[in-house]
């Protein structure tokens, strides 16, 4: 399938320079890779810039309440399993007021595409500070910077029991488009952390990876099976070293011929390295005025993807399997069954 | 001979009155009674036994033109000292009524537990000397009844009600196969604990029998069936005709039934009933809150289910927004609020009419959704049949006021066959919009087309944003706000089309009228028969019956009564301010007592 045939008519509002354009375009570039007729996919959203994105998918779509998405994409996954069913949502819609719908579809596994546009800021009501901004950040509900602790969204994920977790930047394309295919070919709850800059409210706030001359240094596109290698030259790579005292491990650079260069492995049931891997970089947004002494790169790619049973099919399966074992199968049967006398 | 009588089982929590009061209820409903009950428990789910908080109460009228569970008891069996304390407290029997108590529960310690002052119970309770007092040793008598059992002790004190079953059924000379027979069937899932239990209720009756205690059995008339009609009955709660209600629409209409649910008092048993129906096709998520309960039953219904959600009072404050999200929409959804004690947390297991403004216009913006009640626990079963068929007809949000009183209560309900259900035809969008649809397409009637995921051709984007009437796209257009507006009550005021008429009953010809909505219908009948005036009860609370305003014009004198503060005549009255409208209202958690309307009428 083309691209083109999963845009709609309707005219893209972003603002120029906002990096949901580019996702946009690569959600209808992932859609038409991954071939799912139109009529078969449904995009659901909440309230945010990002749940704007429904209406310029020609899809079925449904821009719903905020923070809902979440809620009502897990009623339309689980009641109808035979459709693919994308969540666009944003860090606000889904870590603030749908935080709890979203550990829970997490959770439960609902075999849901979902995407958290993350520009550290509420956009559509014009400039607030959202639940991954950095502690001091300064924005208009913030005036004298913020005193409470960001969520780091990998954390949360993984806390909730994911079993995929990618993330990917708004200027790399070839990247977001393969993680949102990679999200859909998992079967289960696919979390795609979209790093997206804010042009207007939050301009620079990926800056530190997205500046081209930059991203090769300061990030790492991790694969499957592949050894994690990076930088300007492919000279770096990533190993764990073990603190002798404490036994906490920690992520190093390496040069990249050093054997102890690791082989990302996403399907390790075990979440030890994964969270390492996807907190590699987050404590720059642990403050505003974080001074960053590691020189570890920021983890891009599918950094988890394992699998378990999704909801979806487990509700369905036990809904066949209760109603084949049971005699009445109709309204009439079932009244047939009741302790009843004529009169 | 009398024509009904009212008994009530009252215990500690741990003694089985539900089951006990069921068991009667169910019995004599076989045999051909009309049967209303109030189950009456505390919230606490064990409170200390023996105490005033932990007493659990089942009160059941039986006999022909039953339309409450009764007033006042005729009969009552406190099973210890505290449910006599509450009992007499609450005046819960008449002045001519017979008290059996389990005199083993009445010692120095069980009065002491009950906060009694005195050694001297009855004295201290004011129990006038009209009332019989009928001592019976329950425990010891019991404990008799099975000491060739190898039962432990504990167990075998769990059969005392067994013992106090027996004597009623005796009381009101009830044949014992037949008793026999349903105590099988109830403890069919447990078959060790038939013989024991038959065997104690087998002597309480007996007990009755030979020592020809110092009362008379009472005889109640045969009950008259023709103004039956004939079929198979059972009697039902209200919860549980109401999940059937929603699982007989499904099946009626070809659609999937979905319910997203969170548990809340008194509302729970839904679910409960929902889950286990997995053999009729019915997908039940028990979601992670209230509003998860809402949102995933909009999704179901966005990819084409019978979407429905139910809940109490404060879970349907919590799903306001997305009850809004489904009227913008235009999605099909069926709210059940079974009310309970408000506001706040309230009176969970209290019953209660006070979420009807919160029902019609407790969400922001201009948010017309149409509001049903249902007025017994057997109809609970139509309301939820006919809300989900307004919701796949009209394409809108219906939300079904049912309470506490009728969720828990049982009523004798005739069996229908789905074939004699009304057709119930889905708003499916037409075969030659295929291309061309877009979701503002409305037919003459101006319901908008239902097209969902997975048919094609039909692909579109619903919002919660306003949409423009012609595009169906987001639109911030002042002109075409107003339009949609108006189009989206325009949908919900032409329901009163399809609905029937309001019906005066009792004494129509009658100068006075009382009227109600909701759970009070059996009082309110009980008082206007004993009033000799006329009754309008009203189940579609919005749209109104077309012939409203007629039937209120005929009257000189209306008297509103509702258990709340005068939710439904402020309503009437705002649709009807010429019309000159009294209100009688009891806010105390509990249903009517007839007596009180009765009073209250010929008294002001």
């Amino acid at each position: 399938m083309e691209a083109s045939q999963f845009k709609s008519d309707q005219y893209v509002r972003f603002c120029p320079g906002c990096g949901d354009h580019a996702i946009c375009m690569a959600l209808q570039k992932a859609m038409a890779q991954i071939g799912i007729p139109t009529h078969e996919v449904a995009v659901i959203s909440g309230i945010g810039c990002s749940s704007r994105m429904p209406h310029y998918l020609n899809t079925y779509g449904f821009n719903t309440i905020h923070g809902r998405g979440g809620a009502v994409a897990t009623g339309v996954k689980t009641s109808h399993p035979e459709l693919t069913v994308w969540q666009m949502s944003g860090d606000g819609d889904c870590f603030a007021i749908g935080g709890n719908h979203f550990i829970h579809e997490i959770r439960r596994n609902v075999d849901l595409n979902v995407c958290v546009f993350n520009n550290r800021i509420y956009g559509l009501t014009k400039g607030q500070y959202s639940p991954t901004s950095a502690k001091g950040f300064v924005s208009k509900s913030s005036p004298f910077g913020t005193v409470e602790r960001p969520f780091i969204p990998a954390q949360l994920v993984l806390g909730a029991r994911g079993t995929f977790f990618a993330r990917t930047l708004d200027v790399d394309m070839p990247t977001t488009v393969d993680c949102l295919v990679a999200a859909q070919q998992h079967k289960g709850c696919s979390i795609v952390e979209c790093l997206v800059n804010c042009v207007i409210f939050n301009n620079g706030t990926h800056a530190w990876i997205a500046d081209r001359e930059q991203r090769a240094e300061h990030s790492i596109i991790l694969k499957h099976g592949e050894k994690m290698i990076f930088g300007k030259d492919n000279d770096k790579g990533l190993a764990v070293e073990i603190d002798p005292v404490t036994f906490v491990p920690k992520m190093i650079v390496v040069p990249a011929d050093d054997p102890r260069v690791l082989v990302h492995d996403a399907h390790q049931p075990d979440t030890t390295l994964h969270r390492m891997l996807a907190l590699m970089g987050q404590n720059r947004i642990e403050n505003v005025n974080a001074q960053v002494e590691d020189n570890l790169p920021i983890a891009l790619g599918v950094i988890r993807n394992v699998e378990a049973d999704t909801y979806d099919v487990a509700v369905n399966q036990q809904i066949a399997e209760v109603r084949a074992a049971s005699k009445a199968k109709t309204f009439d049967e079932l009244t047939g069954t009741l302790e009843s006398w004529e009169m | 001979m009398k024509k009904k009588i009212v008994v009530r089982f009252c215990g500690d929590s741990g003694d089985g009155m539900q089951l006990t009061g069921n068991m009667f209820a169910q019995l004599g409903a076989e045999l051909g009674h009309e049967i209303s009950t109030l189950p009456d428990f505390p919230a606490e789910i064990r409170a200390p036994q023996g105490t005033i908080g932990g007493v659990s109460g089942f009160q059941v009228q039986l006999g022909s033109g039953v339309y409450t569970p009764g007033d006042k008891a005729d009969v009552i069996v406190a099973m210890n000292a505290a449910a006599l304390k509450v009992s007499a407290q609450s005046k819960h029997f008449h002045e001519h009524a017979i008290i059996i108590v389990d005199t083993d529960s009445m010692t120095d310690k069980d009065l002491e537990k009950a906060l009694y002052k005195t050694d001297n119970p009855f004295t201290e309770l004011g129990i006038p000397e009209t009332v019989q007092i009928v001592p019976v040793a329950l425990t010891t008598l019991t404990k008799e009844a099975l000491k060739d059992s190898e039962m432990d002790n504990k167990s075998v004190l769990k059969c005392r009600n067994m013992f106090a079953l027996g004597l009623i059924y005796w009381l009101f000379d009830e044949p014992m196969d037949k008793a026999i027979h349903l105590l099988e069937d109830k403890f069919k899932k447990k078959p060790a604990l038939i013989a024991p239990n038959a065997k104690v209720m087998v002597d309480g009756y007996n007990y009755g029998q030979n020592l020809a205690l110092n009362i008379t059995q009472i005889h109640l008339e045969e009950s008259k069936v023709e103004n039956r009609a004939h079929g198979r009955y059972t009697s039902i709660a209200g919860n549980k005709a109401t999940a059937w209600g929603l699982i007989a629409a499904a099946e009626k209409a070809g659609k999937h039934l979905f319910l997203g649910s969170y548990p809340i008092t008194p509302a729970t048993d839904i679910l409960h009933e929902l889950a286990s129906r997995k053999d009729m096709n019915v997908m039940a998520i028990q979601a992670e809150d209230e509003i998860a309960g809402v949102c995933t039953a909009i999704g179901a219904a966005f990819a084409g289910d019978l979407a429905c959600t139910t809940t109490s009072g404060p879970g349907l404050s919590l799903k306001s927004e997305a009850i809004g999200l489904a009227v913008m929409a235009e999605l099909p959804l069926v709210v059940v609020d079974v009310q309970r004690g408000g506001p706040s947390t309230g009176l969970p297991t209290k019953t209660e009419q006070t979420d009807l403004l919160q029902a019609l216009y407790g969400r922001n913006g201009e948010c017309p959704a149409v509001v049903l009640a249902a007025s017994s626990s057997a109809n609970c079963f139509d309301f939820a049949f006919e809300a989900c068929k307004i919701a796949l007809e009209n394409m809108t949000p219906v939300i079904l006021m049912t309470d506490t009183y009728l969720a828990n209560g049982t009523a004798l309900w005739r069996i229908p066959q789905l074939a004699e259900l009304p057709a119930i035809k889905p708003q499916s969008v037409p075969e030659e919009l295929k291309g061309k649809y877009n979701p503002a397409l409305r037919d003459e009637r101006g319901v908008r087309y239902w097209a969902y995921p997975g048919m094609e051709g039909y692909e579109h984007r619903n919002i919660g944003l306003e949409r423009d009437a012609q595009r169906g796209t987001i639109s911030t257009n002042p002109e075409n706000h107003e339009v949609m507006v108006k189009a989206r009550l325009h949908k919900i005021e032409q329901i009163a089309n399809a609905i029937p008429d309001l019906r005066v009953q009792c004494n129509t010809a009658s100068d006075t009228l009382l009227v109600g909505w909701g759970s009070t219908e059996g009082h309110l009948h009980a008082a206007a028969d004993e009033l000799n005036c006329a009754l309008a009860h009203f189940n579609y609370i919005c749209p109104l019956p077309k012939n409203t305003r007629e039937v209120l014009s005929q009257y000189k004198r209306i008297i509103v009564c509702e258990l709340n503060t005068g939710q439904f005549a402020a309503y009437l009255r705002a649709q009807f301010p010429d019309i000159q409208m009294e209100q009688y209202n009891e806010i105390m958690g509990q249903p009517f007592a007839v007596e009180r309307i009765v009073q209250f009428v010929q008294q002001h």
